[in-house]
């Protein structure tokens, strides 16, 4: 097992690297990162080449890149363009985020575990295929279409919720927009629960666990469900970061000052350190879910053992 | 050759989430394998019970599937031909009319422009079926290719494309697209369409490799191998034919999913610019007057929804007819 972790925290090296790399140059590509210090208006060309050597800009893109990574290493992450240090504005946006994600994956294993379980079981009867009708519109809705009709019915027809979250964004106003958020993941868990549970259903152990007469519901809680929830685990677990790099659609609709918001405004004022930074960190995010996922596996199954 | 991660499982948990295939290939290549050799070469005409004519079989019966090849069909003829519904000009508009309702001549009402939304509607469908077919082809060949060269060679190369796949699977694809197109200044279709070819091709890849990997290990393959096939022969005539269906299945689905994406970037601002005519960009538009004229929002995004619905079900229909585990 340690060697495993080991193993894998090694390979993660590279990707990271590969990844913000890739980053970095899409932010170089983006366009002139001094553009955006004047205001609307163009730099004057001395006060631009003084903030290029200043940002260190007129050096080669791997020179910048590795000083880049350098500071961050030392948590220096760069200063936003109002100022601010990047690490501040990921103070306020992270935790803002990191709740909405959690309502997300909140929904995702509520619903969508008991969905899967209760159409698995009932495999072709009229709840089966309501409910995979159901999960099939909602995959094809995309998100932002989902976001502005709940916006639109709840937030301002029916005054249900506010249609704006304020700058704090309690839990309490981020469940709507965590439903939004959550809306495909939870079709998919839904299917692949019920996928999973059919499939398991015929297994020799569940046979037998109800040969020997267990209780139905300790046959299903105990011995299908937690065989079945393996595939699901996975799915949520690299899903963690799919959600905090998909807020972006859903924030911007509930007007929440999350991660993406953040990054929104990075893009628009071509501020390349706010974007690289909050960038970086999601990928770091992603990287962990994605370990964990993996030891997670050889926790619930424990036919895999990691040499 | 390096351990196979959960989610690389071909037919695992996110193949749903997948990248998209043209539908036309899909069932261009169940039909034509049925009357006679396929495009690949294998088996005589009409060999009896191979897993395509049963697929195809399958999918003839399969009322999901005619319905959703009857709304791709549909949504195919008016995107090459889009007069052959709507005679006026998309981009032809009168301010005076703005966010009038439904009105003989115009039953879909007008938007914030003055103009007509049933025509911008129908317009609509030619950038999308073009973004999500070219999307799909180019993701298909790319990853397919790669990745398949990868699942048969092994080794270094195999290694090396799994960590690459691992770099872009690392960016989230909206904030990739937000950061790569906000530059973009073109209004054609063309940046998106490479935009997701670049971060959607290591999904087949995975997909291509992990069923090469599969087909490789099967007993002829190692007959051929030992009555000295070459590596190309091999590749061609034993591996591509036995391992292309899941990537075919991935493919369709994610062609829908390449559909929303695109509206998704143009809801954002950064996938289709203005004058193109995108129900992402009209449903961004819609979303100002959403209190006052809801119907500009509804058309385009029922259109929308109803398309990527189409493409989905057809990769579901197509999978459960692929797949002999789920019969």
């Amino acid at each position: 097992m340690g060697r495993y972790v080991i193993r894998r925290l090694l390979q993660m090296i590279p990707v990271f690297f590969g990844t913000t790399l890739l980053i970095f140059l899409m932010v170089n590509v983006m366009g002139d990162p001094i553009a955006g210090l004047c205001g609307d208006r163009q730099c004057d060309p001395a006060t631009a080449a003084r903030l290029r050597a200043e940002f260190g800009l007129d050096k080669p893109v791997w020179q910048q890149y590795a000083t880049y990574m350098g500071n961050v290493f030392t948590g220096d992450f760069g200063t936003a363009f109002n100022g601010q240090k990047v690490t501040e504005l990921m103070g306020t946006a992270f935790p803002i985020t990191i709740r909405l994600t959690i309502v997300a994956i909140v929904f995702e294993i509520v619903i969508g575990i008991t969905l899967g379980v209760l159409t698995g079981l009932r495999r072709g009867r009229p709840i089966d295929t309501t409910v995979l009708i159901l999960t099939l519109v909602v995959i094809s809705v995309p998100t932002f279409v989902t976001g502005l009709l709940l916006q639109l019915l709840l937030g301002v027809e029916w005054g249900v919720i506010k249609p704006s979250v304020s700058s704090e964004a309690p839990v309490d106003e981020l469940i709507v927009p965590g439903l939004v958020l959550a809306s495909v993941s939870l079709a998919y868990v839904t299917r692949l629960t019920r996928t999973s549970i059919a499939e398991n259903a015929r297994a020799d152990y569940v046979r037998t666990a109800v040969a020997k007469g267990l209780p139905r519901r300790r046959v299903v809680v105990r011995h299908l469900l937690r065989n079945s929830l393996i595939p699901v685990v996975t799915f949520i677990g690299t899903d963690v970061g799919a959600l905090m790099g998909g807020a972006i659609v859903t924030e911007r609709i509930f007007n929440i000052h999350g991660v993406g918001y953040q990054l929104y405004q990075g893009i628009l004022r071509q501020n390349s350190q706010t974007v690289v930074g909050f960038v970086t960190v999601l990928v770091l995010v992603f990287l962990a879910a994605n370990l964990i996922v993996d030891l997670l596996y050889a926790v619930l199954d424990p036919r895999i053992r990691y040499a | 050759m390096p351990e196979q991660q959960p989610w690389e499982d071909p037919s695992g948990a996110i193949s749903g989430t997948g990248a998209g295939g043209a539908t036309d290939l899909a069932m261009e290549e169940g039909g034509s394998l049925e009357k006679s050799p396929g495009p690949d070469g294998t088996g005589p005409a009409g060999k009896p019970r191979s897993l395509w004519s049963d697929a195809w079989r399958d999918l003839r019966r399969n009322p999901v599937f005619i319905i959703s090849a009857l709304i791709i069909l549909f949504l195919v003829v008016i995107s090459i031909w889009p007069s052959l519904i709507a005679d006026r000009d998309p981009l032809s508009c009168d301010l005076g009319k703005a966010q009038e309702g439904s009105q003989p001549g115009h039953p879909f009402g007008f938007d914030g422009q003055g103009c007509d939304v049933y025509t911008r509607t129908v317009y609509g469908a030619r950038t999308s079926v073009t973004v999500g077919v070219c999307a799909t082809l180019g993701v298909s060949l790319l990853g397919g290719v790669l990745g398949g060269l990868a699942g048969f060679f092994g080794g270094v190369w195999d290694a090396v494309l799994s960590r690459i796949t691992d770099v872009f699977f690392g960016i989230p694809v909206v904030l990739g697209g937000l950061v790569f197109l906000s530059v973009v200044t073109s209004s054609t279709v063309w940046p998106v369409i490479g935009f997701i070819v670049l971060l959607g091709w290591p999904q087949i890849a995975r997909i291509a490799r992990g069923s090469v990997i599969t087909a490789k290990q099967n007993d002829y393959v190692q007959a051929a191998r030992a009555l000295g096939a070459s590596n190309t022969r091999m590749m061609l005539r034993h591996i591509t034919p036995n391992a292309v269906a899941p990537v075919i299945v991935v493919a369709t689905i994610a062609l829908g999913t390449y559909i929303s994406l695109e509206a998704t970037l143009s809801f954002l601002g950064v996938g289709l610019k203005p004058p193109a005519v995108s129900w992402g960009i009209d449903i961004s538009a819609a979303s100002q007057y959403i209190r006052n004229a809801p119907h500009m929002l509804l058309w385009p995004a029922g259109a929308l929804a109803i398309t990527v619905l189409a493409f989905i079900m057809l990769g579901d229909a197509v999978r459960d007819a692929l797949d002999p585990k789920l019969r």
